[in-house]
């Protein structure tokens, strides 16, 4: 369990990492906190010819409050985020899933964009970011572009991120007055990946469920104020529109089981957060 | 706390091992300095669960940087012996497969480097060719004379078949008011310690002799299996063992063939080589425990007592039966009717060999297996019969004036009164708080059960139990094999310091500690005074093949052998300060640091000063006998006998009690278990430090919490190994393991120096069980196998579910229960815009095939319909090359093709078949249906089970987009492609 030979870059400006990612294109792989690729490497799951480290870019590194959004530096670690004052006024959603990331040792290493460049199907900060519909923010030679959380994630492990393309943040809306919020997640142990997670977002006119662990990527669905049978219609719904599969964890049935139940709860605990 | 007290043992004394491990000075095997010149190995191992090899070469792997040496089955056949095998067969059992893998993660090729990195760099390098086999993965199966074969040999799946008979079960099954029975399948498990295995490993050519430091636990038995293998005298053995261990629970016995492999590596290399378990290598082919199915019937009297039981066990020790096995199906033979007075038994035993890794210790050893079967039938036993559970197990317990009991299978039940331990577990454990709990939950609709069980935990094992395996008249001609040598040497220095060695081997439990309690003890000294060492060195030290660290055998035999050694001494001391106090020896008592006169305490010697005498004036001795510099002493005790003529053995020497009872709570949501209150009644004969025991029963708690809700070593079908990393094989952690109340009552072993018992098992014995009977209880059901997953749970509260609205879903539905294997089962389609024409001999051309199978790095066109290429496959940033092969077959031109292709790579290996069908759509496009099976082994399998089906979805999505691309003409104009480009080399995306 040792990896193959790579070139490392501790990049010293944001330039320069987006050079080398000019440069090597595919064979180039960001490194951030490392929580998911040492293991690829080490596992010799990918065998990058060079990893860039961003940590060292203080502009990367921070948290900023963005009309009306937090937006979010791709060298900015999850633990710095679960510890930024006043999150849960911020946004709820952030501070109620955080925890769920890993344990605080992980977290403490691990970056928000990491988790979500990643895009494991099963993590709860891309899913977090379909349910708030955030954006990504990249940058390469010449250019930047924001995609939505929706187009960002189009797959399992796969991303609207170019190969020469540098992500260089994510914003979250921050929670507006009337909306609330709420996070469920069913794990075999603490830490582990989620079976089935949901976040939802109420407001006076509507409810938007996410669910990961379940598709190859987060979906959202918005509806408007559904209650009773049409709200256990549209769950069911959802829950076979999913496509669950069986795997040793957990089997497609337990995973429809647990977007119709725990979404329900999510989203009646997300109204009840309104209040 | 006295400043003098009674005795330090029982005392629950800060261990002396706690401040090296707490502050990092812990000496585990990886950290230790290695002689100059050490070369590192790395192994190559199977992705194939069966399949003979053809060929394997290395000649590209040898000509990579650093590399020293590569080793295959070949070498290691022509350099060592065989391992033995646990029966009388013609089969052999090497540490490297030879001719043919035989389960996945089978060591293939070793390969010696400069270091670990370039070692692993060479494995990518070597290429193997496999020819696949049929395999046989449920013990079950492998009863079937049909089944795959794994060793010629033996003739069938079925290594070893023994039944027993033991008073009249006949006659009790004819008579019985009640004849109830259990169908159990026990899951594999494993106690995954931190620490991995190592070896460090030097071969001396001018002595032909091996040096070898290990993290071997014993049973030293082993040294001589592994001299034989490495075909040298055990003096020409040095087996060595580091300070200490970062756990092991059984499972580093299992280290021995790696020790003859990495041993021969360096023979080999003609330098030292070292080598270290990796995470994956050891989930995937260290050991585990066995995985059982057993049939258990019993015949029952109309008050609820079992008359007789009859045991149908089939034990799958997986692809080789390597020692000791089939030694836990034998371990708890003299125990197969726990707790209970029961006079008639008979037992058929099958030992099924699977294409599964080979099995071997593991905390509880048979132990989990036997009661699960048996204390889940008694459970079934109050159910069927209306009675209260409780009931039925008090009624069949040992009676308190019959020990020491003789079992109808032949164990010696030492001590014991299990009605007064069941009562005290029943009033301060408070049944009666569970049952209000139990009302309370159930009223408000919530499902809650409570368990109850009743185990006998034997410890210190007769090392002649496995012979029971042979029939009588063979055990005759190999001799009678019994007996468990402790062995302690206690040393005085010429400052009259004490130390002491023992063979223990320990794993963390703290035996520096509570040796040094037991010998100040006796000499009249603070345990601080007293420095115990427990690394071995079969070199120099007093040792025998039952040195190490097993069967819970350190409290009542290690420490019992560490007594009498002190007491030896402490009687020749007491000789040598007669002469000097000039009184009689028996006047002489050793207290408080000084050697007196009982009848005058003033006359009085420090002990330093008296130790130090047979160094310093030996000439002043009152005898030669006396000479007080170094005492060993060996113990075995003489309960421990060999099998008998009628198969009775007493295949442990202390049998503990323990009853456990638990309320659980089942959230009908998650289907997840939460064990609401859990309570473990001890009786261990003395206990000699409370704080370590409760150290014991918490962490065999845990273990078991691990066996019973989350651990399982799963298979596919295919034998393809499916938990390599802990997201998959689920070790519980402290959020999930609540504390248990632990109670105690002390009735001494009359048969150990101490009266002490093992403690280091039983609750991987009872807990499983108990947890499980509970959720029966919970759920109301007869029947539930470990580990108790959600999936299972929501399975078997088994409510209907909501239709689906209508067809919904994507390109396919995978079908199966969870956990069915690596099986990959899909069907999808695509639109082509070009005509079936097109397509269809776009499909048959290798330079389109080239250029749309997904990483294609140059395909080969061995016949118009079998192609070979190299692929590079993944999805995201998981890259794996892989040497693909490719046939069509079943052409029918233009409308169908059936393809089989295979693949294999560093990644692991894959087969698989699929079928195209080509219709013509009304826009003058093609419509491609496929539909594929396909199964994944190897670390792919291992490591990314959860993510597999979606990431063979990818592939084949890329595949037909290629392909619709490529044939189905530009769907964008030329020259926006060509400006593409441009900008593209400019840096420039549009």
């Amino acid at each position: 369990m040792k990896p193959p030979r790579f070139d490392y870059v501790r990049a010293e400006s944001r330039a320069e990492a987006i050079q080398v990612l000019a440069a090597e294109g595919a064979d180039a792989r960001v490194i951030a906190g490392g929580q998911t690729l040492i293991p690829m490497l080490s596992m010799r799951l990918a065998r990058p010819k060079v990893l860039v480290d961003i940590m060292g870019l203080a502009e990367l590194g921070r948290i900023e409050h963005r009309d009306g959004t937090l937006h979010v530096g791709s060298a900015v670690r999850q633990s710095a985020l679960l510890a930024l004052p006043d999150l849960a006024r911020v946004q709820p959603l952030l501070a109620q899933a955080l925890p769920w990331v890993g344990h605080a040792q992980t977290r403490n290493r691990g970056t928000v964009c990491g988790s979500i460049a990643h895009a494991d199907p099963s993590a709860e900060l891309p899913l977090v970011l379909i349910a708030l519909e955030g954006e990504v923010h990249l940058a390469r030679r010449w250019r930047q572009r924001k995609v939505r959380a929706q187009d960002f994630l189009v797959g399992m492990m796969s991303t609207a991120r170019a190969d020469d393309e540098l992500i260089t943040g994510v914003t979250f809306p921050q929670a507006r007055p009337g909306q609330g919020f709420a996070f469920r997640e069913f794990g075999r142990r603490h830490g582990d990946f989620a079976l089935t997670a949901c976040a939802a977002v109420a407001d006076a006119a509507s409810i938007r469920l996410a669910i990961g662990g379940v598709a190859d990527r987060p979906v959202a669905r918005t509806w408007g104020n559904l209650t009773g049978s049409a709200l256990e219609d549209a769950l069911n719904e959802l829950a076979h529109a999913l496509d669950a599969r069986d795997d040793l964890h957990a089997s497609a049935r337990m995973r429809r089981d647990l977007v119709r139940k725990l979404g329900a709860q999510t989203i009646a605990e997300a109204r009840r957060c309104r209040d | 706390m006295p400043a003098t007290p009674q005795t330090w043992v029982g005392r629950s004394i800060a261990r002396v091992e706690d401040a090296a491990l707490l502050t990092g000075r812990g000496q585990f095997i990886d950290d230790l300095g290695v002689p100059p010149g050490t070369l590192h190995a790395a192994i190559l191992r199977s992705p194939h669960a069966h399949a003979a090899i053809r060929r394997i070469e290395t000649a590209r792997a040898k000509a990579a940087p650093g590399v020293s040496a590569i080793l295959t089955g070949a070498d290691v056949e022509r350099l060592t012996s065989s391992l033995p095998v646990g029966v009388r067969a013609p089969i052999k059992c090497w540490p490297i497969a030879v001719d043919r893998v035989r389960y996945v993660g089978e060591p293939v090729a070793v390969v010696v480097a400069s270091d670990r990195y370039r070692a692993e760099d060479a494995l990518d390098l070597i290429e193997v060719d496999y020819e696949l086999l049929p395999v046989v993965v449920d013990p079950r199966a492998a009863l079937d004379a049909n089944s795959p074969r794994l060793h010629e040999g033996l003739g069938s799946n079925i290594a070893s078949e023994r039944q027993f008979r033991y008073g009249d079960p006949e006659a009790a099954f004819a008579g019985a008011a009640h004849r109830i029975g259990i169908d159990v399948t026990y899951p594999r498990n494993s106690c995954t310690p931190l620490e991995t295995y190592g070896v460090v490993a030097s071969y001396d050519p001018g002595e032909d002799s091996y040096d070898i430091l290990s993290s071997f636990q014993g049973p030293f038995s082993i040294h001589s299996v592994i001299a034989r293998a490495l075909k040298v005298t055990g003096n020409r053995l040095r087996m060595r063992t580091p300070p200490n261990s970062g756990g092991s629970f059984g499972v580093k016995q299992g280290v021995f063939p790696y020790i003859v492999l990495i041993g021969v590596a360096s023979r080999v290399a003609g330098r030292p080589v070292k080598w270290i378990e990796d995470r994956l290598e050891h989930l995937t082919a260290s050991v585990s425990a066995t995985n059982r199915a057993t049939h258990l019937e019993a015949a029952i009297d109309a008050q609820g007592r079992v008359l007789a039981l009859a045991w149908d066990q089939v034990e799958d020790v997986g692809a080789h039966i390597r020692a000791p096995e089939p030694a836990t199906l034998y371990r708890m033979h003299g125990n197969l009717t726990g707790a209970y007075d029961i006079r008639h038994v008979s037992v058929r035993n099958r030992v099924v060999v699977t294409n599964k890794t080979p099995t071997g210790l593991n905390r509880g050893f048979g132990g989990p297996q036997v009661y699960y079967a048996l204390e889940r039938l008694m459970q079934r036993v109050a159910r069927r019969l209306g009675l209260d559970p409780v009931d039925v197990i008090r009624r069949n317990l040992v009676p308190a004036d019959r020990f020491p009991y003789r079992t109808a299978t032949g164990a010696l039940l030492d001590s014991g009164d299990y009605q007064t331990a069941l009562d005290i577990a029943l009033s301060e454990g408070s049944l009666a708080d569970l049952e209000e709990r139990r009302s309370t939950a159930r009223k408000a609709g919530r499902r809650y059960g409570i368990g109850f069980t009743a185990v006998i935990e034997p410890s210190v094992s007769n090392m002649g139990y496995i012979t029971t395996a042979l029939p009588p008249e063979e055990r005759r001609k190999a001799g009678p094999k019994n007996g468990a040598q402790a062995t302690a040497t206690i040393s005085l220095d010429p400052l009259g310091a004490v130390t002491a060695h023992v063979s223990s081997v320990p794993q963390g439990q703290g035996h520096r500690t509570v040796l040094a309690q037991v010998i100040a003890d006796e000499l009249g000294l603070k345990p601080a005074d007293i420095v115990v060492a427990t690394e071995m060195d079969t070199a120099k030290d007093a040792w025998s093949i039952a040195s190490g660290n097993y069967s819970s055998r350190f409290a009542a035999a290690v420490c019992g052998a560490g007594q009498i050694a002190a007491q030896r001494l402490r009687r020749r001391l007491a000789a040598i300060a007669a002469t000097q106090l000039n009184v009689r020896a028996e006047d002489i008592e050793l207290a408080d640091g000084k050697a007196r006169s009982r009848s005058n305490p003033g006359n009085a010697i420090a002990f330093g000063r008296l130790a130090a005498t047979s160094h310093w004036a030996p000439g002043t001795l009152p005898s030669e006998e006396a000479t007080a510099i170094r005492e060993t002493a060996f113990w075995t005790p003489p309960e421990l006998t060999a099998p008998t003529e009628a198969d009775e053995i007493n295949s442990s020497l202390c049998h503990g009690f323990i009853f456990d009872m638990c309320g659980v709570e089942i959230d009908e949501v998650t289907g997840a278990v939460r064990i609401d209150k859990y309570v473990t009644m001890h009786d261990c004969g003395r206990v000699l430090h409370p704080g370590m025991v409760a150290g014991q029963i918490t962490g065999g708690f845990a273990h078991a919490v691990g066996a019973a809700l989350y651990e399982e070593y799963a298979y596919g079908e295919d034998g393809s190994f499916l938990t390599g990393t802990f997201a998959d094989y689920l070790a519980p952690t402290a959020m999930e393991v609540p504390s248990p109340v632990i109670l105690h009552m002390e009735t001494p072993s009359p048969f150990t120096p101490l009266g002490a018992k093992g403690v280091g098992e039983g609750n991987c014995m009872s807990t499983p069980v108990c947890l499980a009977n509970a959720v029966a209880d919970a759920l109301d059901i007869d029947d539930i196998d470990l580990p108790l997953t959600p999936a299972k749970i929501i399975a078997a509260i088994g409510e209907a579910e909501p239709a689906a609205p209508r067809q919904t879903g994507g390109a396919n539905a995978a079908a199966g229960a969870a956990g069915a294997g690596r099986a990959l089962h899909g069907s999808g389609s695509a639109h082509v815009h070009a005509p079936v024409q097109a397509v269809w001999s776009a499909l048959l051309d290798a330079k389109v095939l080239a250029s749309i199978i997904p990483g294609c790095h140059g395909l080969e066109q061995v016949s118009p319909t079998h192609f070979r290429a190299d692929v590079t496959l993944g999805v995201g940033p998981v890259k794996g090359l892989y040497r693909a092969e490719v046939k069509l077959s079943d052409l029918v031109e233009h409308r169908s093709a059936r393809l089989e292709g295979r693949a294999i790579g560093a990644l692991g290996a894959a087969h698989g078949e699929g079928l195209i069908r080509l219709t013509a759509g009304a826009d003058g496009g093609t419509l491609i249906a496929y539909e594929y099976d396909a199964q994944i082994g190897g670390k792919a399998a291992s490591i990314g089970g959860r993510l597999l089906d979606g990431a063979a979805r990818i592939v084949i999505r890329q595949f037909f987009e290629a392909l619709s691309r490529r044939v189905g003409g530009a769907q964008r104009p030329i020259w926006r492609a060509w400006l593409e480009q441009i900008l593209k080399a400019l840096g420039v995306r549009p």
